[in-house]
């Protein structure tokens, strides 16, 4: 019912109210959200005036978990019962988190999704709900500051994120009571807020160095849209390299063993952090140990040595650059801007690398830091529908080929990478046993050969195949991928026309009943607010329902529906008018389903008379001259 | 399927039915397109709303990945002449054509000893890309002529530019085993 977004020409749509909306960067280290208001998108600061949350979950038995600096200031005393990193075990499966979790203390168990859970004295968390802890934060500090419930939000993810990593994020909002309007790729997210849209066209390339990831990824922009063409990175190269190299160069002229011991170690890191983030203002630093440690040596660190230091750093993010130019099919002169982003690009020598490598003045007037979550805020307030005439789109491709396991254990691709989404492919397959009823199918994700060395998204199985003779059978099955890059899949046998049922098991993903259970947990607001904060948000979404609907009907119910038609939606409306202003949470849903009903004829007719109106101002006549 | 209902991807995008397809009206009209259908602009609404705009963005995806790639725009145009071509199941009997790839194999095969592995790649994908291209104008001038036996010999050379598009592949991950062999 946004249909009433297509505005058309010498009509003025009714002014409505400001629909509040949110960007949220939900990051590694530290998350932020942002908003746009009276115009301008900025992040939003908590009551003492910060704006990063740190992204750390401490968990007490018997009460609310503490997210932010709280928890982080806890870590040290309560490694086991605080979480921090919780990024990167999203979507991720036991084997991996072992592998990953060797530097976090936790213990994992197995729960009932691939994702394992995190032992805390406070029970067993889910890595979604440790995020959704951390959104309902941000949540809630974008409610207090802009004063009522959030429509919708629109979070960011890494570009290289798969399928899994992305269902995770998008269960995490759900759980937090998010309305998600979209998962953004955080690339693209900067480029908006660069306002690059309304520059010249051309090729951007978005070069992001966080704490711990490097993420390249090459846009092109052509009148409003943004497409992105590929994308490239390293999962293990980040500012903290750079940390460890200057802690390195200490110790060796401190004359400090590698064996000092782990408090030592961090102490030395924190110095080299410090060190570090001083030149990137100052051409040397002193550095100083503390009385209390290794004696009194002090030493002087030029940025000439640093940037030895780091040099080969900073040279191993170019080859995913050079990857990703060659993927996008273009050379590095084609590049017009160059966007930073992440901490660790205030770092001079990546500035230079970087202006040097593409030819072109690295963009860096906004903060790095905060860049993802002010681009996340103008797509969200442009999504809700507080700008009916941007021309912006954002068109995301997949970033890794989504395949399917055949015979002898290897992966056949169906989509590849850097196919823009939405999409959609099917695949026929046939039976190979007389009388056979089923049949199960893994879909992985990943450029490999071998399924086992890509990753399992999930194991569907198909049901209800009509018996017949061995190979008879054709089984129609459709792998779609929506705008957020996450994937449906249906099947239907196509002799017959019979629609199999298809059991999922989302390997990653919560089921709608998981997710409703740990609503149900979620010790966060006692029962009386959630209740309170459940009805608000069904009006606000009933009233959202009723303004498009309304706006729509005026600008061409009279066209396209006949009176019972007309009749029967104004019917539905009515109801829904009603019960919004009542208490019942369940038939204000209802209400809303049944107005959803009535109306989908209409809607099909409004997308299909709106096809036409774009194809039709490009009649075939202008070629038959 | 009941594809007569649907536009064909020519007809979705208002172009002419041709092999040769101006690149830029391709481009603004998938925009325009995209603009009017992308799930973006339907978030607001009701379910059957954003189902019908997610298939709709799909379909304009499809056509547009079809029709600027050469080789499955050939394919698409045969499809739509009514020929099945389904190269799997095909082999071509031009010995020629199959001794050029055989030695193009070696030499792909031979880069890794090469002094100069980059520039030697570098050579044959250039090679590749040429021979690609005109394949290509060689289906544009068959497909013009619109008569059976061209229409047969269009999907031949169909089925040499896929021969190919193969080695383009080869030729990249190469270059990236080299590549990450040197980090």
């Amino acid at each position: 019912m946004a249909l009433l977004q297509i505005s058309e020409p010498g009509q003025t749509t009714a002014p409505h109210q400001h629909r509040l909306a949110a960007g949220i960067d939900l990051g590694t280290t530290n998350s932020l959200v942002a908003s746009v208001r009276s115009g301008v998108a900025e992040t939003l600061p908590d009551e003492t005036g910060e704006h990063l949350l740190p992204s750390v979950v401490r968990y007490r038995a018997g009460q609310a978990a503490q997210v932010g600096h709280a928890a982080l200031a806890a870590a040290v005393e309560d490694p086991l019962n605080t979480i921090a990193s919780v990024k990167r075990l999203m979507g991720r499966g036991i084997a991996d988190v072992r592998h990953i979790g060797s530097e976090l203390p936790h213990e994992y168990v197995a729960g009932s999704s691939a994702m394992p859970l995190i032992r805390t004295g406070a029970g067993d968390v889910s890595p979604v709900e440790v995020s959704a802890e951390i959104l309902r934060n941000l949540k809630q500090r974008a409610e207090d500051t802009l004063g009522d419930v959030l429509q919708g939000v629109v979070i960011t993810v890494p570009a290289y994120f798969d399928e899994a990593q992305r269902q995770a994020t998008k269960d995490a909002g759900r759980l937090a009571g998010l309305n998600v309007l979209r998962l953004l790729n955080e690339p693209t997210a900067a480029a908006v807020a660069y306002g690059l849209d309304r520059g010249e066209d051309g090729t951007i390339a978005i070069y992001d160095l966080g704490g711990g990831t490097f993420d390249i990824s090459i846009l092109r922009l052509q009148r409003g849209v943004f497409e992105v063409l590929a994308t490239a990175g390293d999962t293990a190269l980040g500012g903290d390299d750079m940390d460890r190299a200057v802690a390195g160069w200490i110790m060796q002229q401190a004359g400090i063993r590698d064996d000092a011991g782990r408090g030592v170690l961090r102490r030395i890191l924190q110095l080299a952090r410090a060190a570090k983030e001083a030149l990137t203002l100052q051409p040397e630093v002193t550095v100083q140990l503390p009385a209390d440690m290794h004696g009194e040596w002090s030493g002087v660190l030029t940025l000439d040595t640093f940037n030895a230091l780091i040099r080969p750093l900073v040279e191993k993010s170019l080859g995913p650059c050079r990857r990703a130019l060659r993927d996008a099919g273009i050379q590095t002169g084609d590049v017009h801007s160059v966007v930073m982003v992440g901490g660790s690009t205030r770092v001079p020598l990546v500035r230079e690398r970087v202006a040097a490598f593409f030819q072109a003045e690295p963009m860096v007037d906004i903060d790095p830091d905060r860049v993802v979550a002010i681009g996340a805020a103008i797509q969200a307030d442009i999504l809700a529908g507080n700008k009916p005439d941007e021309d912006m789109l954002l068109l995301d491709v997949i970033p890794l080929s989504l395949g399917l396991e055949t015979m002898g254990g290897l992966a056949e691709k169906i989509i590849p990478r850097n196919t823009t989404i939405p999409t959609a492919r099917a695949q026929e397959f046939t039976t190979f046993r007389d009388g056979q009823t089923a049949m199960s199918l893994h879909v992985v994700q990943g450029e490999r050969e071998l399924v086992e060395d890509c990753r399992s998204l999930a194991r569907f199985e198909l049901r209800d195949i009509p018996p017949m003779v061995a190979g008879a059978a054709r089984i129609r099955v459709t792998f779609q991928v929506d705008a957020d890059g996450l994937l449906g899949v249906t099947a239907e046998e196509q002799t017959r026309g019979v629609k199999s049922s298809i059991e999922i098991k989302p390997s990653y993903g919560l089921g709608d009943r998981e997710i409703e259970r740990m609503l149900q947990d979620s010790m966060h607001s006692a029962a009386e607010d959630r209740d309170a904060r459940r009805l608000r948000e069904e009006q606000v979404e009933a009233d959202r329902v009723l303004e498009a609907l309304h706006a729509a009907l005026a600008s061409d119910g009279d066209q396209l529906l006949d009176a019972a038609e007309r009749a029967a939606i104004d019917a539905a409306a009515a109801h829904l008018a009603r019960v919004r202003d009542g208490t019942d949470v369940r038939a204000i849903h209802a209400a809303m389903e049944a107005v959803e009903r009535a109306s989908s004829g209409y809607v099909e007719r409004r997308m299909n008379r709106s096809i036409r109106q774009a194809m039709a101002g490009h009649s075939l006549d202008e070629f038959s001259q | 399927m009941a594809t007569h209902s649907l536009p064909d991807h020519f007809e979705l995008f208002g172009l002419p039915r041709s092999f040769r397809v101006d690149r830029q009206r391709l481009d603004e009209r998938y925009r325009e397109l995209q603009r009017t259908v992308h799930p973006d602009r339907y978030v607001n609404a009701g379910d059957s709303a954003r189902r019908l705009a997610a298939q709709q963005a799909t379909r304009i995806n499809t056509g547009y990945q079809t029709l600027k790639d050469p080789l499955a725009r050939g394919r698409y145009l045969l499809e739509l002449a009514g020929i099945d071509h389904n190269d799997e199941h095909r082999t071509t009997r031009d010995t020629g054509f199959l001794m050029e790839q055989m030695e193009l194999r070696e030499a792909l095969a031979g880069v890794r000893t090469a002094a100069d592995r980059f520039a030697a790649l570098a050579d044959i994908q250039q090679r590749v890309v040429r021979e690609f291209d005109q394949l290509a104008t060689r289906v544009a001038d068959l497909l013009e002529r619109d008569d059976a036996g061209s229409l047969a010999e269009a999907g031949a050379v169909l089925m040499k530019m896929q021969f190919f598009r193969r080695l383009q592949q080869e030729a990249v991950e190469l270059e990236i085993a080299f590549e990450d062999e040197l980090a």
